[in-house]
């Protein structure tokens, strides 16, 4: 019993499984079961006043559409959010787990949370796991030392930019991006631009669809305005 | 088109000392495979006041290097009470490169100034090798760049000589290396301080088959690629 447990303790990934999983793809006919992958559309962009995060709704499993709702944009903290595209179990866990440290850090410190905060724990997460945890992350938030969007990708590697896109649908929303950007939007067009990308995403990517969500993140106050 | 593949900076990166400094320089695209994933990245770091890092490979591998080194030289600089010296900061990347040389891919240039040795460049390659060298050159479009400077690098040039150089080197790597390119970002060291300098497209040189830009798109746009912030 304390042999068990003691394999059970150790942490990390368990590869044990992948010799029998080989051996049991070399036998014809067996289909191992897929997994939520959410081919995605998402961006962020800066405007005058904060961040605009954006997101399709569909949640795909191979060809079919396993979700036609599910939301992209996650909850990190009252004034951070971060949209997610990849493995859709992965991005989910992800997040989820800087969100509760994040609360927990509030706690003891008494402040706000910051952005970097979140992005480096995420960065320092996902590096350590070498890219086996398929999350590529669209973080945006508002905090006291003012607006900030960062990419992040599985490998680790992060991006600081005015705009940015993710995911499956990225080159077409990228394109609507790179033609319309201008520094200090103002909030409407922020959030036109914003449905323009994901729009442009949706019809033209096979792997995105269905609605689209977008959250208003500013000073004090964030608008989650799902299925816009 | 896999936009899951890692990060890497196809790069062209640059180190130049002259007389009284050293000028590194780099080009700004990231790609992931095929795509271009940041066209305005800053590839070159800042360690210490006096010391920056020009950063090549693997993206993910050099920014959690550099994030490393940058937080040891902090401690050192605080228990040794001045600022450290250019050797530190290579040996220390040098350390973290070569006892990990299985897990990272990632070739560094290393340069800055201190006052025990004035302006210095060390290259610290794939296998955690430390160079010291008057000039180096990595990343995928430096391969174009090991003739251009076997002829066109002198010793004792002046600030503006070495920057004018750096820019042409790397202008003549983005024409020619596909996984180079975007715009030209220059950091210059030297006993006053540091200087940030950066050179849009369109004010580079035309090498031999290019042409004008015309009618572009980018001319419509108010700016050209957006500084990124810096966290």
């Amino acid at each position: 019993m304390g042999k068990v447990s003691a394999a059970i303790d150790q942490g990390g990934f368990n590869f044990d499984l992948c010799r029998r999983n080989e051996m049991l793809m070399s036998k014809s006919g067996f289909k191992p079961p897929t997994y939520h992958k959410t081919g995605t559309t998402i961006v962020g962009l800066v405007f005058q006043d904060g961040i605009i995060l954006g997101a399709d709704t569909r949640a795909t499993e191979g060809p079919i559409v396993a979700y036609k709702n599910c939301e992209k944009i996650h909850y990190m903290a009252p004034n951070i959010y971060c949209c997610g595209a990849g493995t859709a179990a992965d991005t989910e866990a992800v997040t989820y787990m800087v969100s509760s440290q994040l609360q927990l850090h509030r706690q003891a410190t008494g402040r706000e949370s910051r952005v970097v905060t979140a992005f480096t724990l995420l960065k320092t997460h996902l590096f350590g796991y070498q890219g086996h945890v398929s999350a590529t992350l669209v973080l945006g938030g508002v905090d006291i030392t003012g607006p900030h969007l960062h990419t992040i990708y599985p490998h680790g590697s992060t991006d600081t930019l005015p705009y940015a896109t993710m995911g499956s649908g990225s080159l077409a929303a990228m394109a609507m991006f790179e033609s319309n950007y201008k520094k200090g939007l103002s909030r409407d067009k922020g959030i036109k631009l914003v449905c323009k990308a994901i729009c442009a995403g949706i019809f033209n990517d096979l792997g995105s669809g269905s609605n689209v969500d977008v959250c208003v993140i500013t000073k004090g106050k964030t608008d989650y305005l799902r299925n816009y | 088109m896999d936009t899951n593949a890692p990060h890497s900076m196809g790069t062209t990166i640059i180190g130049v000392t002259y007389n009284g400094g050293v000028v590194l320089g780099a080009d700004s695209r990231t790609s992931t495979g095929m795509y271009v994933a940041n066209r305005a990245s800053d590839k070159i770091t800042q360690l210490t006041d006096n010391v920056y890092l020009c950063r090549s490979g693997s993206a993910a591998d050099s920014q959690v290097v550099s994030d490393y080194v940058r937080h040891f030289l902090y401690q050192h600089t605080i228990q040794l009470g001045q600022p450290a010296t250019v050797k530190v900061a290579a040996n220390l990347i040098r350390l973290l490169s070569y006892s990990n040389k299985n897990m990272l891919e990632t070739g560094l240039i290393v340069g800055g100034w201190d006052k025990y040795e004035g302006g210095k460049i060390y290259s610290v390659p794939l296998g955690g090798t430390i160079l010291e060298q008057p000039f180096a050159i990595g990343g995928s479009g430096s391969s174009y760049l090991y003739g251009f400077f076997d002829q066109a690098w002198k010793d004792g040039m002046t600030k503006d000589e070495a920057e004018k150089l750096v820019v042409k080197a790397v202008s003549l790597a983005i024409a020619r290396d596909g996984a180079s390119g975007g715009v030209i970002r220059t950091v210059i060291i030297n006993s006053d301080g540091v200087t940030r300098n950066f050179y849009p497209g369109d004010t580079l040189p035309l090498w031999h088959d290019e042409l004008e830009p015309c009618g572009s798109l980018l001319d419509i746009l108010s700016s050209g690629s957006p500084e990124p912030m810096s966290t």
